[in-house]
């Protein structure tokens, strides 16, 4: 038998604290545990993104890390997107641009977006596409994301002059 | 939950961290450094050891500092650390060009620079940068420590020449000489991919005629390798692309036993180190002075 650990982790602003068994990666902590089951789990392996949470603000893949790993360490999830029953401003984008059509991948490209827009307002388009293409989309084709991306772009643009 | 159950340690000091290696029998303790590969392997069960040993805890693994000859990056700092790393963005371009082509940015921003190293896969960027570079690499274990120098590091898949027992500290990265010229292609099936094949070259010319030439070819073989004899043919003679044709034409054939997968053939695999080497010939040549 292997030793369960205590974690203490600020998810969303909210402080939680658990025992968990070391083999279970944060995707399933927050979904199984804290039941935030905006994060998704896709390939399990670090290819499809879909599983992206920030980790003291920057992405990262939540089935390529341990819960115990996160101990001490502030997470947002796609539920810590919106403000005060307000939409981000990048799910308005992909509201307004139909970034989206089954809806499985959106928050993985959501989080990592929200990075690269929080560390540099003002990405290039190959910043853009390097983010963008570390995620699987099998529905819209990229099209639709990459003007929600762009709209996202204008819209904290606008917000910060 | 995916991965079979293990015990978890996560140790405050490298000293700590080599008594717990100590402890365990070797075969069933993983060190985890970023975890995006042995995560992966811990997930599919195609690694199953009993403890996780996390360096995430030691904090003085995790540094860039300049050096005279060059740079010298803790085991644990990230790819992304490297990335945004001012030092890096100027003066090791080579390094920087290789570290964009790894994965995407949440890859990047837990992937380590130690880890890439040790897990020492075929086709990853890292392991073939450093042997274009002539990396040095710290090791510690239960003897002390030493020194390895790249082209001693690899051996074959997913081997380097770590003892059971020992850590990765310390990846030390000359500079390119002023006026060198250098260039990194390789060809995945998307940007982030690990290669198909990439070729690395650098080069320097004195009095005209090209000297210290190096050409690395990753992706191909058990490991990243220079290919001695297009060095030999490279080295003396000027810069002209009949010479560039037939270095290519060399690298192509010395690749002995390619690999084969899903992705690519071991022709196609020839056939696209001799191109790729072609192309990075010419790079690096441009670049000569600049």
């Amino acid at each position: 038998m292997t030793t369960a650990r205590r974690v203490c982790v600020r998810v969303n602003g909210q402080s939680h604290e658990a025992l968990v068994d070391p083999r279970m990666t944060l995707a399933d902590f927050l979904r199984h545990e804290l039941r935030l089951t905006a994060t998704h789990v896709g390939c399990e392996h670090g290819v499809c993104g879909v599983c992206n949470v920030l980790l003291d603000g920057r992405a990262v893949r939540s089935c390529l890390t341990l819960a115990v790993q996160v101990d001490g360490r502030e997470i947002r999830t796609v539920e810590g997107l919106a403000q005060g029953g307000k939409l981000h401003a990048l799910q308005e984008a992909f509201r307004e641009e139909h970034g989206l059509q089954c809806g499985f991948c959106t928050g993985g490209f959501m989080l990592a977006v929200c990075e690269l827009l929080e560390n540099n307002p003002h990405p290039s388009e190959a910043e853009i596409l390097d983010t963008v293409g570390g995620q699987i989309c099998r529905c819209t084709g990229y099209r639709a994301i990459l003007r929600a991306v762009h709209n996202a772009v204008a819209r904290v643009g606008a917000a910060t002059e | 939950m995916k991965s079979a159950p293990f015990d978890y340690a996560i140790p405050n000091s490298l000293g700590e961290a080599l008594e717990i290696l100590a402890k365990n029998d070797p075969d069933e303790v993983k060190i985890l450094a970023g975890g995006q590969s042995l995560m992966p392997l811990l997930n599919m069960r195609l690694a199953r050891p009993e403890l996780l040993l996390d360096l995430g805890g030691i904090a003085d693994l995790d540094y860039i500092r300049e050096t005279e000859a060059g740079v010298a990056i803790g085991a644990m700092t990230t790819k992304r650390a490297v990335e945004i790393s001012e030092l890096i963005r100027s003066q090791h371009p080579l390094f920087l060009e290789s570290t964009l082509a790894i994965g995407h940015p949440p890859i990047r921003n837990r992937g380590t620079v130690g880890g890439s190293m040790v897990q020492a896969d075929p086709a990853s960027e890292y392991p073939a940068v450093a042997l274009a570079l002539g990396a040095e690499f710290s090791v510690v274990g239960p003897a002390g420590e030493r020194t390895i120098a790249a082209e001693d590091f690899f051996l074959t898949y997913l081997t380097t020449s770590l003892e059971p027992g020992e850590i990765l500290t310390e990846v030390r990265i000359p500079r390119l000489p002023e006026g060198s010229g250098w260039a990194f292609q390789e060809l995945a099936r998307r940007h982030g991919d690990f290669a198909i094949v990439g070729a690395i070259v650098v080069l320097a010319l004195e009095a005209d005629v090209i000297v210290d030439p190096r050409i690395v070819i990753f992706g191909a073989a058990d490991r990243a390798i220079r290919i001695p004899e297009a060095e030999a043919l490279l080295t003396g003679a000027r810069i002209a692309d009949e010479v560039f044709d037939e270095v290519s034409a060399r690298v192509a054939a010395a690749i002995e036993d390619p690999l084969a997968d899903t992705h690519a053939s071991e022709e196609y695999r020839r056939e696209l180190a001799g191109v790729l080497s072609g192309r990075a010939l010419r790079e690096a040549a441009e670049r000569v002075g600049s």
